[in-house]
């Protein structure tokens, strides 16, 4: 087999097992692997920007939340049905990030440069949101709990198995998404962008377009994200949802995954979310405050100095996946 | 018939006259030579036809059509491409891939950027490197990959500054072989170059810039008997070769 056979039949033996996990987990495990695809999702959606565009940013954050309090905002006050919320919390994020990358890109903010102005506005939305009686403040909003005539299908609430089962098809098909993109001209744009952007430019590559629909793209998969993040936890906080530790939680899987690899992302979050728990455990146990932290930061320094492009890219190597996309 | 006419072209930089009312023409199917010595404005007066740099004054037209000022983009679309003096493959992309960036400007499927990539770097020499690394390409290689890059995005005029620079001679002369052949299947190549040899060789016309202002226009021959050439840039000892 090639190289490009043999994905085939890893991604299906991967999605097969997958598929048929809730026969004999645990809710507790379900809810944990749901949290795993939501990380692994919008990790994909940062992974696009950052890894194929070569576009920095640490503010993910702000779509993610818009995202949340969105589908939870329309839904509580407004008996918006959360389809609906989801095409809302899908759309208002990308319109938020091509407009700052819009302006980032227009007055030529480059690198890291862009990637403060992405903190920047993250920020803004945290203290907005903070001081804004609609949504609670710093009080949080909170979505009723599901009652007894409760269908899954109409309120996308239900139990561990629903989220599982909704969160594993929003991976997927986030995954087939990306797929399709990094494999179109875009993607090779995009990648031509990220290597030299001037000199993509000099090959008739419009960079400043290309470079929104970058933004935007990645932006509206993560407003998805916080929609479904809503739907999970049931409640919300400025803090929570916009602050910079969630900015930091949401890319920290595909770095460490992998960048500019398509399924980095997944593995990462895998591997992210379960030592996460963890350690929250261990930090229970032995009352030490902040013991993930440690462990996130202990995380990347290793896989910096051992893997640099990640532990995909390895593992791919070992078991002969290796091709000319992985 | 000019396929590129640059009218009184000017680029100051802050305290500093880069171009200064440069004119002249390229003629379509030619080779033109930019030459003079260094900070004599060649590479600015290559990137305001390119379109990375606006001029302060003056006029660039493009086979008829004014280009100055609209972009890099704007002006490989309609026709022109360059290679640039320090090379700048794309190193995490593959040598193909390379040039099927370049490829991906006049159609939309992958798979005939992808023939279109193959058959230009067939043209150059790199097809049997076509899956390697670009970042693993040596420098010989990587000129010839930015052209490369230059002529899968089809190319009217194709603008070469300095592609011979640190080469040794039997390499300039696989480029110089190149583009004779480019230019016999009809291309139009305006490029800047050090390398007098290579100019004298292959150019049908040369230009010649000191401290921003064109000093001398003619043919090859002219040009290195021109008096005030020898004077500023070519030296007595060069004419001798």
């Amino acid at each position: 087999m090639n190289p490009a056979a043999r994905q085939r039949v890893a991604a299906a033996a991967f999605i097969g097992c997958l598929a048929l996990t809730p026969v004999f987990a645990s809710d507790f495990l379900l809810s944990v692997l749901a949290l795993i695809f939501l990380f692994a999702f919008v990790g994909i959606a940062w992974n696009l920007m950052l890894g194929y565009a070569g576009q920095l940013s640490l503010g993910h954050a702000l779509y993610f939340g818009v995202g949340a309090y969105l589908v939870a905002v329309l839904s509580e006050r407004y008996g918006v049905t959360p389809w609906l919320g989801m095409i809302a919390a899908a759309l208002i994020p990308a319109l938020l990030g091509a407009a700052v990358g819009a302006l980032g890109f227009r007055f030529s903010v480059r690198g890291v440069y862009f990637a403060l102005l992405t903190i920047a506005f993250a920020e803004f939305a945290r203290i907005l949101f903070e001081n804004w009686d609609y949504v609670g403040k710093t009080g949080g909003f909170f979505l009723k709990a599901v009652t007894a005539g409760n269908h899954p299908l109409v309120s996308l609430r239900g139990n561990a198995t629903f989220f599982y089962y909704a969160l594993l098809i929003v991976l997927l098909a986030g995954w087939l998404l990306a797929m399709l993109l990094v494999d179109s001209r875009t993607g090779y744009r995009w990648r031509a962008i990220r290597e030299d952007e001037d000199a993509a430019r000099a090959l008739g590559v419009r960079a400043f377009r290309l470079k929104i629909v970058a933004v935007a793209t990645s932006a509206g998969l993560t407003g998805i994200g916080g929609g479904w993040f809503a739907l999970m936890s049931g409640s919300l906080f400025p803090e929570s949802v916009f602050g910079m530790r969630m900015s930091i939680d949401l890319i920290v899987a595909p770095i460490i995954g992998g960048l500019g690899t398509l399924f980095g992302p997944i593995l990462g979050a895998f591997i992210v979310v379960t030592l996460n728990e963890v350690s929250r455990d261990l930090a229970q146990k032995f009352s030490i405050n902040g013991l993930n932290l440690l462990i996130y930061g202990a995380l990347l320094m290793l896989t910096i100095k051992v893997l640099p492009g990640g532990v995909w890219p390895w593992v791919a190597r070992r078991l002969g996946l290796a091709g000319d996309r992985s | 018939m000019s396929m590129l006419r640059v009218d009184g072209l000017t680029r100051r930089f802050t305290g500093l006259t880069a171009v200064n009312d440069v004119s002249f023409e390229v003629a379509q199917g030619s080779i033109t030579a930019l030459i003079g010595p260094n900070g004599a404005g060649k590479t600015t007066c290559f990137n305001m036809i390119a379109g990375s740099l606006a001029p302060s004054a003056g006029a660039i037209h493009f086979m008829d059509q004014r280009i100055d000022g609209l972009g890099p983009e704007a002006a490989c679309e309609r026709g022109i491409a360059r290679t640039f003096q320090i090379v700048r493959p794309l190193a995490g992309m593959s040598v193909v891939e390379n040039a099927m960036v370049g490829a991906l400007l006049r159609t939309r499927r992958l798979g005939e950027a992808r023939d279109v990539a193959m058959q230009v770097l067939d043209q150059v020499g790199l097809a049997a490197k076509a899956r390697a690394a670009a970042s693993s390409l040596t420098l010989p290689d990587r000129k010839m990959l930015e052209l490369a890059k230059a002529l899968a995005t089809r190319p009217r005029l194709l603008m070469l500054d300095e592609v011979m620079a640190g080469l040794r001679p039997n390499e300039a002369d696989r480029i110089v072989a190149v583009l004779r052949a480019l230019c016999e299947a009809g291309m139009t190549i305006f490029l800047i170059e050090h390398v007098m040899r290579v100019v004298m060789s292959i150019a049908e016309r040369v230009v010649v810039l000191h401290h921003g202002e064109k000093l001398a226009e003619g043919a090859p021959r002219e040009i290195v008997e021109n008096p005030r050439v020898i004077e500023s840039y070519l030296g007595r000892k060069q004419v001798a070769v």
